[in-house]
C-alpha cells in the first residue's frame, strides 16, 4: 500500500521534472553557506562562481596573472605599487570599471577585518586610469593580496554609504540573477563581459552542508560540479561511471598550536618529544583517507616554500620518551610523566566545523598517552582558540591552517610566526625568524633565506605539523573544462562547456 | 466565542513577552565572548582572530551595557521593526520571510501529503478493526516510525534520485524539490495520523448510533459522511495542529540533508553566531505562530463539534 503510494506520487513528480541533469543550467555545490553579498564574508563563493574579479589573478601553481589589471610594477624604493587596468570593462549594472570604482572597492575592504587590513598600506586612490598604492614600509606579497577573494571589485552602486554591501555588481562572466542567502545563487551570462563569452549561459551554485547530501547530487546527475568530497564519498563515487573525481594537494596544514610558554613545553625538546609521539602517515591515511602525514609545514604544492633540505618529522615514541626523560620527566604510577610532582597534563582545544579535527584529537590522545603524556580535548567554538590565545590559557590547540588564502604565503607568516598570532605561534618569540620573514616581505632575499626561515620552524616547532590536505571534487562527464585549484579561487566555471 | 478570541489576545502578549525576555537572557548566558562568536559567524572560522573581534565589538557597541541593546530591540519592536542581522547585515524580517517561509512551504506540503496517505488508511482499518489492513497498518506504521528521519531522507534519495534517477536528491527552487524532504515528513507524519483515525474510527464503529445508522439503511458512504467523519475529526485536527507546529521548528535534519533553507537552520546558526536580533525575532515569530495555531486549531475544533462551546473557551 504505502509502497503503491510512493510509486504512484514519485510518478506524478517526475512528470514535471523530465530533463534534471543537462537543463541549460551548470549547477555547482559546495559546502559554503553565502552570508552576505559581502565579498569579506561570502566572496569565496563569489569568486569561484565568476561573478565578480580581482586585479591580478593566480594560476595553478601560484603566479600571479592578469586579472581586471593588466600590468603592475613598484617603484624602487618599494613604497608605491601601480596597477594598470583593463579598458572597455563593464560592471554588471552598465557603469564603466574605473580606477576610482577599484580604489573605492579596495578602501572599503581594507576598512573591515581581513588580510588586507594587515597589509601596512598608507593610501590606495585613482590617479591617470591608475591605481596606486602607497605603503608605510615595502612589502612584496601586496600584488598577491589584490587576488584574494576579500579584494573582489564591485560597483560603486554595490554599497551603502557606511560600507556595506547591499548587492553583488561585479565585473564577472556572469550576473547574479538571484540570490537566496544562506543556500542558493542563480547566474546567467553577462552579455557585455570583456572576455569570451561562457559557453553555458546560465548557472546555480547551491550551498549543502552535509558531505553525504553533497556526493549524492553528483551521483544523482543532479550538480555538475560538486567541490569538497568526504573520504567515504571520494571512494565510492570513484566506481560511479558519469562522473570524474579531481583532487589536488592544496596547502592547507593540518597542525598543532603548541603553547610555547607553558612550563612542560617551553623547551623545544617537549614539543620535539610530542612531534615524535605523532605517527603522521597512520593518522593521515585512517582520517584524511590519503597518505600526506606533513613532514613539514609547508606541502610540496607551495612551491619554492616547501624546503627540500630539511629532516623530514618522524615518528619514534622511543626517542620521544628519552628526549622527555632528558627534561626530568619520570613515569608515576599511572604511566603518566610526572616532574617535581607536576603530571604532564595538557588540554587540546579544537572545533567540529571540520569533521577530522576532533577525530584527529581523539588519535592524538592515544598517540601521546603512549609517551606518559595525558590529554583532555576540549572540542568547541573554533573563536576559542584566539580567546585563549589571548588570555593565555591555551596549552594546545588542533587546527588547519590555509597558508595560501592569496598565493605568497609570506603574508600569513607573518600575521603567524612574526613572532606570534592567533592561529600560529604563541609565546614564541624567534628573532632570527621574525627578522628573516620581515626582510622577505620587504621583497629582500630569495630561496636561502626561505630554507633558513622554514628550517628554524622545523627545529623550534612553534607549531607541530601533522598533515597536509587534498581538495577534491566531482564532475559530471557531461561537461569539460572543469578545474580544481590548490588555491580554491576558481572552479574553471567560465570556461566550462557542455560534453559533446 | 469573543473571549475565546480575547484570551488568545492575551496570550500571544504574553508569549511576546516572555520569548523576548528569556531569549536575551539566554543569550546574554551563553557561555563565550560575544564578539568573538559573531566574528567566526561572519569571516568563516579559521578567519577569526582577536582584531575581527575587536571590530565586531567596536561596530555594534558590545561593551555598552547589554540591557541597552535590549531596550533597543523593544522599542524598535513597538515599531514593528525586528534589527538587523550581525551576521549579514540584512534586516532580520527578511531573513525570516526567506527562511521560514521555506520551512512553512515544506511543512504544509508533508502535511498535505500525509493527509492524502494516513486517515484514509487508518478509516479503512478503523472500519474493520482487527482485519488484516488493521494489522498490517500496526506493523508499518510501527515500522516507519522507529526509522529515523535522516535515514527514511537517504533512503527515499537512494530510491528515487540514485536508482531510479526520477527526482532531485537534493536542493531547492523548483517544484520536484519539495517532493523528497516533504515525503520523508510525510511518512513518519501519516504512520502516527494513521493509527490515530484508526483508533478514533474503530471507536465511532464500534458505538450504538453508528450500528443505528447502518440498521436504518445507510450505506457505507453514507454513514461515513454522517456519522463518521466529524466524530473522528476534532481528534484528527487537534494532532496535526499539533504536528504542524512540530514539523516547522523540528526538521533540522531534514533541511540539512535535502539542503533546504528552512529556519531550523538559520535557528541553530543564528545561536552559534550570537546573532541576537536574529534569535529574538525567529523565536517570536514562531512563539506568535503557535498561539495562532493553537487559536485556529480551537476554531476548527469548535466547528466541527459545536457542543459545549462556552466551556471549551474559557478553558482553552
Amino acid at each position: 500500500m504505502i509502497f503503491r503510494l510512493l510509486a504512484s506520487a514519485a510518478m506524478i513528480s517526475a512528470l514535471s521534472s523530465a530533463a534534471l541533469a543537462n537543463d541549460g543550467v551548470i549547477d555547482v555545490v559546495a559546502p559554503f553557506e553565502i552570508k552576505s553579498p559581502d565579498p569579506t564574508t561570502s566572496g569565496n563563493v563569489f569568486i569561484k562562481m565568476d561573478v565578480a574579479e580581482t586585479l591580478l589573478n593566480a594560476d595553478a601553481e601560484g603566479h600571479l596573472t592578469p586579472g581586471l589589471a593588466t600590468e603592475w610594477q613598484v617603484s624602487g624604493d618599494g613604497l608605491e605599487w601601480r596597477f594598470h587596468l583593463r579598458d572597455g570593462v563593464l560592471f554588471h549594472d552598465g557603469s564603466p570599471f574605473t580606477a576610482e570604482a577599484a580604489a573605492n572597492a579596495l578602501n572599503i575592504a581594507r576598512a573591515k577585518p581581513g588580510l588586507l587590513e594587515t597589509a601596512p598600506i598608507a593610501g590606495i586612490s585613482a590617479e591617470g586610469g591608475e591605481v596606486v598604492v602607497r605603503l608605510t614600509e615595502p612589502f612584496a606579497p601586496l600584488p598577491a593580496f589584490f587576488s584574494e577573494y576579500r579584494s573582489l571589485i564591485y560597483a560603486p552602486s554595490a554599497y551603502a554609504a557606511d560600507g556595506s554591501v547591499t548587492q553583488v555588481i561585479g565585473t564577472g562572466a556572469y550576473r547574479v540573477t538571484k540570490l537566496e542567502a544562506p543556500l542558493r545563487l542563480e547566474a546567467e551570462a553577462f552579455a557585455d563581459y570583456w572576455g569570451a563569452a561562457p559557453a553555458i549561459g546560465r548557472a546555480s551554485y547551491q550551498a549543502v552542508g552535509r558531505a553525504e547530501t553533497r556526493a549524492l547530487l553528483a551521483e544523482s546527475g543532479d550538480a555538475d560540479y560538486v567541490f569538497n568530497l568526504d573520504p567515504a564519498s571520494t571512494t565510492r563515487l570513484s566506481s560511479v561511471d558519469s562522473v570524474d573525481i579531481l583532487t589536488v594537494s592544496v596547502p592547507r596544514t593540518l597542525l598543532l598550536k603548541v603553547n610555547a610558554g607553558h612550563p612542560a613545553l617551553s623547551d623545544p625538546r617537549a614539543r620535539q618529544a610530542l612531534s615524535m609521539a605523532i605517527d603522521r602517515e597512520g593518522l593521515a591515511e585512517a582520517i584524511l583517507r590519503f597518505p600526506a602525514g606533513g613532514t613539514q609545514l609547508f606541502p610540496p604544492s607551495l612551491g619554492e616554500w616547501h624546503a627540500e633540505g630539511v629532516a623530514p618529522l618522524a615518528y619514534d615514541p622511543e626517542k620521544a620518551r628519552a628526549l622527555l626523560a632528558e627534561l626530568g620527566w619520570q613515569p608515576g604510577p599511572d604511566g603518566i610523566l610526572v616532574r617535581n610532582g607536576e603530571r604532564f597534563s595538557l588540554t587540546l582545544t579544537t572545533f567540529p566545523d571540520r569533521p577530522e579535527l576532533p577525530l584527529s584529537a581523539a588519535v592524538l590522545q592515544q598517540m601521546f598517552a603512549d609517551i606518559g603524556v595525558e590529554m583532555t580535548i576540549d572540542s568547541t567554538n573554533s573563536s576559542e582558540i584566539p580567546v585563549r590565545h589571548a588570555d593565555g590559557t591555551l596549552d594546545l590547540a588542533l587546527l588547519n591552517r590555509n597558508f595560501a588564502l592569496v598565493p605568497d604565503p609570506v603574508g600569513t607568516l607573518l600575521t603567524d610566526y612574526a613572532p606570534g598570532g592567533d592561529w600560529g605561534a604563541m609565546n614564541w618569540d624567534n628573532p632570527a625568524f621574525t627578522a628573516l620573514i620581515r626582510a622577505l616581505a620587504r621583497g629582500e632575499g630569495g630561496q636561502a633565506e626561505r630554507d633558513r626561515a622554514v628550517a628554524i620552524l622545523q627545529d623550534d616547532l612553534p607549531v607541530i605539523p601533522i598533515a597536509w590536505y587534498q581538495q577534491s571534487a566531482a564532475v559530471s562527464k557531461g561537461i569539460t573544462g572543469a578545474v580544481i585549484d590548490p588555491y580554491e579561487r576558481t572552479i574553471g566555471l567560465k570556461d566550462i562547456r557542455w560534453a559533446e | 466565542m469573543i473571549r475565546a478570541v480575547g484570551y488568545r489576545l492575551a496570550q500571544a502578549v504574553m508569549v511576546a513577552l516572555l520569548v523576548g525576555v528569556l531569549t536575551f537572557l539566554m543569550m546574554q548566558a551563553l557561555p563565550g565572548d560575544m564578539a568573538f562568536r559573531i566574528a567566526a559567524g561572519r569571516y568563516g572560522y579559521d578567519s577569526v582572530n582577536a582584531a575581527a573581534a575587536e571590530a565586531v565589538r567596536q561596530e555594534l557597541g558590545l561593551d555598552r551595557p547589554a540591557i541597552e541593546a535590549f531596550g533597543r530591540w523593544f522599542m524598535d519592536l513597538l515599531r514593528l521593526d525586528f534589527g538587523t542581522s550581525v551576521i549579514s547585515g540584512a534586516p532580520v524580517i527578511e531573513e525570516i520571510r526567506h527562511q521560514l517561509g521555506a520551512s512553512l512551504q515544506l511543512a504544509g506540503a508533508a502535511l498535505a501529503l500525509s493527509l492524502l496517505i494516513g486517515p484514509p488508511v487508518g478509516v479503512m482499518a478503523g472500519l474493520r478493526a482487527g482485519g488484516w489492513l488493521d494489522r498490517g497498518l500496526l506493523v508499518v506504521s510501527t515500522a516507519l516510525r522507529s526509522v529515523p528521519q535522516f535515514l527514511m531522507g537517504l533512503i527515499l534519495i537512494v530510491l528515487f534520485s540514485i536508482q531510479l534517477g526520477w527526482l532531485p536528491a537534493a536542493g531547492y527552487g523548483r517544484p520536484a524539490h519539495f517532493i523528497l524532504p516533504a515525503l520523508t515528513l510525510a511518512l513518519g507524519l501519516a504512520a502516527a495520523s494513521a493509527r490515530i483515525t484508526r483508533d478514533a474510527m474503530a471507536g465511532v464503529a464500534g458505538t450504538p448510533f453508528y450500528a443505528f445508522g447502518r440498521w436504518k439503511g445507510l450505506g457505507e458512504g453514507q454513514l461515513f459522511r454522517r456519522h463518521g467523519l466529524r466524530n473522528i475529526g476534532v481528534a484528527l485536527v487537534t494532532f496535526l495542529g499539533l504536528q504542524f507546529a512540530m514539523l516547522v521548528e523540528g526538521v533540522v535534519v531534514i533541511e540539512a540533508i535535502f539542503g533546504w533553507p528552512g529556519i531550523g537552520h538559520a535557528l541553530v546558526h543564528a545561536i552559534f553566531g550570537r546573532d541576537v536580533p536574529m534569535v529574538q525575532g525567529t523565536a517570536l515569530l514562531l512563539g506568535l505562530g503557535f498561539v495562532a495555531l493553537n487559536a485556529a486549531v480551537d476554531l476548527a475544533a469548535h466547528w466541527i463539534d459545536p457542543r459545549g462551546t462556552e466551556k471549551a473557551g474559557a478553558k482553552a
